[in-house]
């Protein structure tokens, strides 16, 4: 799991452009959106772009996504039940 | 022709040289690379807004320009937020983000539209980088020429003007595609007993500044 943490840390940081922050500086429970990354309604998409490209995962239940995306370790554990590739 | 607005400051980036008031603030031939060079620029602006590395090219070059002439003239110290205009031109719209959002969905098999890219594929997008930094809420608009076109620029901002549409506005050309970046913003104002020794806000000024 740790090490699927760092590898979505660092597409995250890629895919978001977050040139201003280091891997390490990302707190896996802290939450991505509102505080913490503070990321916003585009980061969102741009994620759930990034699940379906890297993982073959599609979010089918759009209300599963505010667990989903409430942190990178909930995103983690997401993808560690449901990846495809 | 308005004799009553001027022109209070201005900035142009090109050529990897930026002018800001007719002097040369920054010159760096050895860059090849346009984001290395605006990147400098931004940092060296000392303005803390990570949102700038999520922005096309175009609105890079766009916002640090602006950021550029509001640290000589902070409008938002002198008016309203709604008596702010941004007026804003150039030849190739968004033609670079329209190709990169064009290579995430030309491939049926590779088919990953990309909604961060999307978002920049209208050139309105740099006024509004501009606006939401500064929270401008003043009329504007993006204008599509062949070429910067001085008359009819200063003509619609001074019709802006006169008609108490707004007290200001940044207003100018910012243009990038793979083979040129090019810009010059520039801000017009109504007079008042300080601005007396200004430039007057007309074509020739504004085509003089450009080409200059």
């Amino acid at each position: 799991m740790e090490e699927l943490i760092n590898t979505l840390k660092a597409q995250i940081i890629k895919v978001l452009n977050l040139e201003d922050i280091n891997p390490e500086d990302i707190n896996p429970d802290d939450p991505l959106f509102g505080e913490g990354l503070g990321l916003d309604s585009i980061d969102a998409l741009e994620l759930i772009v990034l699940l379906e490209k890297e993982y073959g995962i599609k979010i089918e239940n759009s209300a599963d996504a505010k667990k989903i995306f409430s942190s990178i370790r909930t995103l983690a554990e997401f993808i560690s039940e449901n990846r495809k590739k | 022709m308005s004799k009553t607005n001027i022109i209070s400051d201005y900035c142009k980036i090109r050529g990897n040289k930026i002018i800001i008031n007719d002097n040369t603030e920054f010159f760096e031939e050895n860059y090849s690379n346009f984001g290395n060079f605006i990147k400098t620029i931004y940092k060296s602006t000392q303005i803390n807004y990570p949102k700038f590395y999520k922005m096309d090219d175009l609105c890079k070059l766009a916002f640090v320009t602006s950021e550029l002439i509001l640290k000589c003239n902070n409008l938002s110290n002198k008016y309203k937020p709604d008596e702010i205009s941004v007026i804003i031109s150039n030849s190739c719209s968004t033609i670079e983000t329209d190709t990169n959002y064009y290579n995430t969905i030309k491939d049926n098999s590779n088919y990953f539209p990309s909604p961060s890219v999307f978002v920049y594929t209208l050139p309105n997008i740099t006024i509004g980088e501009v606006c939401i930094k500064n929270h401008f809420m003043g009329e504007n608009i993006f204008f599509i020429s062949e070429k910067f076109d001085s008359e009819f620029i200063s003509s619609y901002v001074n019709n802006i003007l006169d008609n108490n549409k707004a007290q200001a506005c940044i207003c100018g050309w910012v243009e990038y595609n793979k083979d040129n970046y090019e810009s010059f913003l520039y801000i017009a104002e109504k007079n008042t007993d300080e601005n007396n020794n200004k430039l007057i806000h007309n074509a020739n000024n504004v085509k003089q500044l450009y080409l200059k």
